[in-house]
């Protein structure tokens, strides 16, 4: 294992995360979730696009939500540059080649593609949902799980 | 002014991506491989202090900033929730991030992250053209 920098201890990050869902709900009647931004970055990018999916799709009513996004860039600048004594990685140096690029758009094809056929990703579907008892997002969330276990079963066979 | 809440909480939610390591392929790794428990105390203190948070806001009927009713949106069960969220599991392994840590990676100055994202704008873009011929 490489030496990776302490992060914040669970006991503080884990309630920290907890608390955005409350704050986002009260502060701005929104309910915490992000894969719906990539829904809203489609509709912009393609206007005239006749599927319904984008068509019937209201970005500028949801564009806190692009704000949201925004405001995750920004913080994680701040986090990683500004309040910080080192570089914390967050992606390895393998992923910074052409096959590594490869493999970053292939599974962000998955991430994008699973997320909104799943209806929500890690934020809304296990944090926002689980949290407010829904057991759709249980399910979702065990899933997550189960197709992660299922992709490290390939490669722990196929060498890269 | 209200408008820019959202980018605060934003920028609450980003450092704390960074700090906690969330965003980390690395602590990824480590937890699909149940190498450390970083991970799940994370998400299971999140989930529990956000449970709480809603079960007060909701016991007290806590209004919103403009004045409505505090009410999250809910989500149903249907097939996708499923096979999609295995393909998200299968592509949060490869890429080290779930959509959060995807923004966060950019902002922390990883652009391989870029091709993270454009792929999950690829993936979007299928999905709304295979959208009406899977089974939800």
């Amino acid at each position: 294992m490489e030496p990776l920098p302490q992060p914040w201890p669970w006991y503080i990050s884990g309630p920290l995360i907890g608390l955005t869902v409350p704050a986002l709900l009260i502060l701005s009647g929104k309910t915490f979730g992000i894969s719906s931004s990539f829904r809203h970055f489609c509709s912009i990018l393609s206007p005239r696009s006749k599927l319904a999916y984008l068509k019937e799709n209201d970005w500028r009513a949801e564009s806190w939500n692009l704000l949201f996004v925004a405001g995750i860039m920004v913080g994680a600048y701040l986090g990683g540059h500004v309040m910080t004594d080192g570089k914390i990685p967050l992606l390895p140096s393998h992923y910074y080649t052409e096959s590594g690029i490869l493999k970053l758009l292939f599974g962000g094809v998955l991430v994008g593609f699973g997320t909104r056929y799943a209806d929500g990703c890690t934020s809304g579907h296990s944090i926002t949902g689980i949290s407010n008892l829904r057991w759709p997002s249980l399910v979702a969330t065990i899933c997550f799980f189960a197709g992660g276990l299922f992709m490290l079963a390939i490669t722990e066979f196929i060498p890269s | 002014m209200r408008i820019f809440i959202p980018l605060l909480i934003g920028v609450y939610f980003g450092i704390i991506l960074v700090k906690s390591q969330v965003a980390s392929w690395f602590r990824i790794q480590r937890m699909f491989h149940f190498e450390e428990a970083h991970m799940y105390l994370v998400l299971a203190s999140a989930i529990a202090v956000g449970a709480v948070a809603i079960l007060v806001i909701k016991r007290l009927g806590v209004h919103t900033i403009d004045g409505n009713v505090a009410q999250l949106k809910e989500k149903g069960i249907h097939k996708g929730v499923i096979a999609g969220g295995m393909l998200f599991g299968m592509g949060w392994v490869i890429t080290g991030a779930c959509p959060g840590p995807i923004f966060a990676q950019i902002g922390n100055g990883e652009w391989a992250a870029l091709a993270t994202f454009s792929g999950a704008l690829v993936g979007a873009y299928l999905y709304a053209i295979a959208r009406p011929r899977l089974p939800h």
